[in-house]
């Protein structure tokens, strides 16, 4: 039965699911209870110790399916440990490694691809050299990354405020019960959650290499932040962001996010977001990031509706156009105009410098107000 | 396979006439809540193995309900923890009584028996001025079978609180510095609930066993409308899952959960409905859909087409 188990715990990690030795155990009890005889039993049972989130069922329904024929048949897999990551095509969100060793022209083509910081933090993300990518990873790790403040329910001390039955009873306890020190307490400042939606279609292909590097710095950080990529679905990726190697967690959000490079239907991706998680509460009272450039094949009246909705649930919303920097780009077409009426903030996020004024923007209150 | 195995010792809920989920599953319905093997397979481990149950799912598919039966069934008080944001220890947990501890003083004071001031303190901070919240009077509790513990919305908490709650889940015990640690004499049947609004976090989750309720099938929501609301006729309990099936297709902010089928009809059998027809549609909506754009959008097409697609969309034929 263990062996089973152990078994089933590694089939269900390499689909994906977080099935840690703890969980295994757990599994191997409930079998005690509900015995291995039907396959319905072990199929629930397995259900309720293995998975943690919706995500997850469909992952486990393919696995067991897999994992029960295989067990009926008598073969159970190897316990050779076998490499759990599925190969993927890295090139689309990490440089490739370094070639200038072989370069016949050697240092010289290192000075000629490199530019300054200063230079850097101007040019524009769609002629940056793999080189300079690199680069970026330790000027996004300067960049701090906080939501706008907003009082939080929770009360602390503070001099002024709502009276402090506790703190000042234990004062009086030291002046013979008298309580001379009254004591107080007022509400915390806590930074908004920030949420972030990058735009991964094709047409911002040039552009989402860095933005993500952005979203992962900004995860990273351990800001109260949540990324989704946006493509023909929408996918979110705060999990897949948290490894602190940019490499390898841009590699798991391509894992995670199924149709990279593909098309756009932002209206249907917003909806998602709004349906599935916005309106339950992550961007209530959120400073809403979305970053994309606004080209939508889809219905334009869903995503009028979608951003209605989102700037009734946000405290704020930020859009992020790299074709905003382009020199005679006015945002009149297609899903940038529908959606331009309900956007507290229009930045363009082509250049470094331009996410410094994206930082700022999502930490400063509306009353400072920056309007678009 | 032993498959009694130690439950004494980890305390385990045992029910007299219910060995596996499926004699569970029996129980509960005598109680009117209709589980299905799932969810029934998980309440039964939950019970076996002493682990608190996660339940995810979408607004008013039922998971509350599944704390309150569980209460019924074990003959034991449930114990209910409402979260919001914000909440901390005090309210969860303990809270001094002050107004007495400040009489305490004074009277003290009065009878001049204040002198030993270690003696006096300890006496004020003992369990005697100790208000007990929710997390406390169960672990508290003391009976033949420990008390349900329903920990309510958990994704309106914040993080603080979560790493507390995981505290306490796992050795079922809290320590008041002034008092000393308390100590649950038989773990507490948990359940927590969660609507998702947020990611609660895994080691949390880690210690629960989890299950996500799904809205029911037609049939067992048929099942359940003439279950709970007995005054509704065969004819229009059919209908009106038929209905709320058709309204959970429509794409609305917010399809309707059990909890909407229940009042829809009470309300219509409080209008005396034998079956659906336009103007008692038109009267009750707001009991079933309840925003203004989610009205908008079943009227728009006319209530007539959704009726017409209750009556014929195969609903009727589905009984076997």
């Amino acid at each position: 039965m263990q062996r089973a188990a152990v078994a089933f715990g590694r089939v269900l990690r390499r689909a994906g699911i977080a099935a840690g030795t703890d969980r295994t155990l757990e599994f191997v009890r409930a079998l005690e209870e509900v015995g291995m005889e039907r396959r319905q039993s072990v199929y629930w049972a397995g259900r309720a110790t293995f998975c943690s989130r919706p995500e997850d069922l469909k992952l486990y329904d393919a696995a067991f399916r897999a994992f029960w024929d295989e067990m009926s048949s008598g073969e159970l897999p190897p316990v050779s440990r076998r490499k759990e990551r599925s190969a993927v095509d890295l090139d689309s969100v990490q440089p490739p490694k370094k070639t200038v060793e072989s370069d016949p022209e050697g240092e010289e083509a290192v000075h000629l691809r490199y530019s300054p910081v200063e230079v850097l933090r101007s040019k524009d993300f769609a002629l940056y050299t793999a080189e300079e990518f690199e680069e970026l990873r330790r000027l996004l790790a300067d960049l701090r990354l906080s939501g706008a403040l907003r009082r939080s329910r929770r009360l602390e001390p503070a001099r002024r405020g709502r009276f402090d039955q506790r703190r000042t009873l234990r004062g009086a306890l030291r002046t013979g019960g008298e309580a001379l020190r009254h004591r107080f307490r007022a509400p915390r400042w806590q930074p908004r959650r920030v949420v972030l939606l990058c735009d991964i279609s094709g047409s911002m292909a040039q552009y989402s290499r860095a933005l993500m590097r952005f979203l992962h710095a900004g995860v990273i950080s351990g800001a109260r932040l949540e990324a989704y990529a946006m493509g023909t679905r929408l996918t979110r990726i705060t999990r897949e962001l948290a490894s602190k190697d940019p490499d390898r967690a841009l590699s798991e959000a391509a894992d995670a996010v199924r149709d990279w490079s593909g098309g756009t239907r932002l209206g249907d991706a917003m909806k998602e977001f709004v349906d599935r998680w916005g309106q339950r509460g992550m961007a209530r009272g959120s400073v809403v990031v979305i970053l994309s450039d606004g080209w939508d094949r889809g219905d334009l009246g869903v995503l009028r509706e979608q951003m209605a909705r989102l700037k009734r649930l946000a405290y704020k919303v930020i859009w992020v156009n790299p074709l905003k920097a382009a020199p005679g780009y006015r945002p009149l077409a297609g899903g940038m105009a529908a959606a331009l009426p309900y956007v507290d903030v229009f930045l363009s996020g082509h250049n470094f410098e331009s996410l410094e004024e994206l930082a700022n923007a999502i930490a400063s209150t509306i009353e400072e107000g920056d309007r678009a | 396979m032993n498959r009694n195995n130690d439950h004494g010792r980890r305390g385990g809920v045992d029910l007299p006439g219910v060995s596996n989920a499926e004699e569970l599953q029996i129980r509960l319905r005598r109680y009117d809540y209709l589980a299905d093997e799932g969810l029934a397979t998980a309440i039964f481990l939950a019970l076996r193995l002493s682990r608190p149950l996660f339940l995810e799912g979408e607004a008013g598919v039922g998971k509350t309900e599944v704390a309150k039966v569980l209460s019924r069934l074990l003959d034991t008080p449930l114990i209910r923890l409402q979260c919001y944001e914000g909440i901390d220890v005090y309210q969860a947990v303990y809270e001094w009584d002050y107004a007495r501890q400040l009489l305490h003083i004074r009277t003290a004071e009065a009878l001049g028996a204040g002198e030993d001031r270690e003696r006096f303190e300890a006496e004020l901070y003992s369990r005697e001025f100790l208000i007990a919240r929710p997390l406390l009077q169960a672990l508290e509790h003391r009976g033949p079978q420990p008390p349900v513990l329903l920990i309510d919305e958990v994704d309106r908490a914040d993080d603080e609180f979560e790493a507390f709650l995981l505290e306490i889940l796992s050795d079922y015990s809290v320590t008041i510095p002034e008092v000393g640690t308390i100590e649950a004499g038989r773990p507490p049947v948990v359940v927590i609930t969660s609507n998702r609004t947020r990611e609660v976090h895994d080691a949390l989750k880690r210690r629960c066993l989890y299950f996500w309720i799904e809205h029911p099938s037609f049939e067992r929501e048929v099942e359940i409308v003439r279950l709970r609301v007995p005054g509704a006729g065969e004819k229009l309990a059919r209908q009106v899952a038929a209905a709320v099936q058709e309204l959970r297709r429509m794409d609305l902010y917010k399809p309707p959960g059990v909890a909407e089928t229940l009042d829809w009809t009470e309300a219509l059998v409080a209008l005396d409905a034998k079956e659906l027809n336009e103007q008692l549609v038109e009267a009750t909506l707001g009991s079933v859909v309840k925003y203004r754009e989610d009205q908008q959008r079943v009227r728009a097409p006319g209530i007539e087409k959704l009726l017409s697609r209750v009556n014929g969309g195969g609903w009727g034929r589905a009984d076997t």
